[in-house]
């Protein structure tokens, strides 16, 4: 009985316990966040309390202890992307990097070049910098997707002027997982001698980056995207050439006068680590989660029809999967997969009305775009939890399709698109 | 945000699931809602002699929360005479499943659903609008 008490306490720290049986609920939603890796908190936990020094004091101890220790994470996020430790400044996340490297290349270049590339389906930070700067003067040109949720390099081609001083293009999509083609837009970018930045935040530690193979100017990096602390992140940004930038926050000159502020030495320490980790652990870790990114997906179209992945599959992280599931509404679904974590496009989960914008540069239908959920599966996913969620997301659609007035009519072979619905 | 525990079992047990034959003139059908705007509601009654609504059934395309207002609807509207049926409104939905202010158009749609069966069933039966009318003068 003994024994058997302290087992079952031992299952808190989730699926690895043993028994065949996954510690639920199941977190699938690795590209909403994810937790800090125990490894990680275990660096950063002396930063807190004795080795609390302001790593901006330069003339004791403690203060060199601390800077010490940044400068060895700064090391750590730098060779992640294959950069120059120089070249990497903290910031508070992946928003904010991308909000100076929006704001900061376009308002130091703006009397000379004032057009700013960017592509639909960008992160809202991405797109929300860019209307602010267009309300600064600035033009900027919203290029579409395909299909496969892949940039047109053509197209870009053809979207760059003399004016235009940034094309701002992000690696890896965050809800479709899609990996954009940067080598061949760094090229182009430089070909045409503008700046090419790249918000990394979902591609940083998945995929391999090398930010001069790649051609890349500007780089925004996330720390609770891969295993790291939240209110942590990074901006990349070249020396050679230099890339010139006002920066959006001012004070005491930290980070080489582009982001003022302390650092927080104990959050930039748990960045730098889990790059570290990432960057060890990258190539197996992306073989194992591809294999349960397969059985999921092969489990669910097995076992259901009518089921449609969004976003093309061969260039995507292998985390990653968005589904379609015909005729049952998102949140409709994930009511009934209470024990999953996981993210649909359907406007019911969000503020607005409408379903994913990203969905819908795809093309894919509204009525489709109601009915998508995104699997996120990442480091602490184990086959019991894919087995798991396989069952019963299979039990939920069934169930819910048989609730389904849309189901009951394409069954009957009535045609949707032919009913003239009163929009409300 | 959490869920009633009523809105939870209708969820989890919706009452009154499936079909009714459309072509029957005691049935009338009411289908509300669009795929494009992530919810459709299929709600249909079986009116007997007496006027009183002997049967109900639903399908709905949607969240949970639409999910459980169609439910709750049927069981609300089933042993009821079409003008008693025709008085439910949404707030009452709404309230009795405690659904959060963003899902308020959800109990909007069921009441939609249940006055768009029985319109269906009035028009199928000859007593379209002035049947209505009568039912409005007389309150």
């Amino acid at each position: 009985m003994m024994i058997d008490a302290m087992t079952s306490g031992a299952a808190m720290s989730g699926a690895k316990a043993g028994n065949n049986k996954p510690h639920l609920p199941i977190y699938l939603d690795y590209q909403a966040t994810t937790p800090t890796d125990p490894r990680v908190v275990e660096k950063m936990l002396p930063y807190f309390t004795e080795k609390f020094g302001n790593p901006h004091s330069r003339n004791h101890h403690h203060g060199w202890e601390a800077e010490e220790a940044i400068e060895i994470a700064r090391t750590q996020v730098a060779s992640i992307i294959g950069a120059d430790p120089r070249e990497v400044i903290f910031t508070s996340g992946a928003t904010e990097s991308n909000n100076i490297a929006l704001k900061g290349v376009l308002r130091f270049h703006k009397d000379r070049r004032n057009h700013l590339i960017t592509v639909v389906t960008e992160h809202k930070c991405v797109l929300e910098s860019a209307r602010h700067m267009e309300m600064e003067g600035c033009e900027v040109t919203y290029l579409p997707v395909e299909q496969n949720g892949l940039v047109d390099l053509d197209r870009l081609r053809a979207a760059i002027t003399d004016k235009t001083a940034l094309v701002s293009i992000m690696a890896v999509n965050n809800e479709i997982g899609v990996i954009q083609p940067l080598r061949e837009i760094g090229a182009l970018c430089r070909e045409k001698g503008v700046y090419f930045h790249t918000d990394a935040a979902q591609a940083v530690g998945k995929i391999a980056l090398d930010v001069n193979a790649m051609n890349i100017d500007l780089m925004s990096i996330s720390g609770h995207k891969l295993y790291g602390p939240k209110g942590v992140g990074a901006l990349y940004v070249r020396r050679k050439p230099r890339v010139r930038l006002e920066a959006l926050i001012h004070g005491g000159g930290q980070e080489r006068g582009l982001r003022a502020g302390t650092l927080p030495t104990p959050l930039c320490v748990g960045l730098g680590e889990a790059c570290a980790i990432a960057e060890r652990e990258m190539p197996a870790e992306a073989e194992r989660l591809r294999y349960l990114r397969d059985r999921m997906l092969n489990g669910i179209t097995k076992a259901l029809p009518e089921v449609y992945v969004n976003g093309d599959l061969e260039n995507r992280i292998p985390g990653n999967l968005n589904i379609s599931f015909a005729y049952v509404e998102g949140e409709g679904l994930m009511m009934g997969i209470k024990n999953l974590s996981v993210s649909s496009g359907s406007a019911c989960t969000s503020a607005s009305l409408e379903p994913s914008y990203v969905l819908r540069a795809l093309g894919v239908e509204e009525e489709l775009a109601h009915t998508s959920i995104r699997f996120g599966l990442g480091r602490f996913t184990t086959e019991q939890d894919v087995d798991y969620a396989i069952e019963h997301v299979v039990a939920a659609v069934r169930r819910l399709r048989e609730l389904s007035p849309l189901w009951e009519m394409a069954q009957a072979g009535v045609d949707i698109k032919s009913i003239r619905w009163a929009e409300h | 945000m959490a869920y009633s525990k009523e809105l939870l079992e209708h969820y989890d047990n919706p009452r009154n699931v499936g079909s009714l034959d459309k072509e029957d003139k005691a049935v009338g059908t009411g289908l509300v809602g669009a795929p494009a705007c992530g919810d459709v509601m299929k709600l249909q009654i079986k009116v007997g002699a007496d006027g009183r609504i002997e049967d109900a059934k639903f399908k709905t395309f949607g969240c949970g929360s639409a999910i459980a207002s169609s439910s709750l609807a049927t069981e609300w509207i089933k042993g009821k005479s079409i003008d008693d049926a025709e008085q439910i409104k949404n707030t009452e939905i709404a309230q009795h499943l405690s659904l959060p202010p963003v899902k308020i158009h959800c109990s909007v749609l069921a009441e939609d659903a249940i006055k768009a069966a029985i319109r269906d069933y009035r028009e199928k039966n000859g007593q379209a609008a002035g049947a209505v009318q009568t039912a409005d003068a007389a309150e």
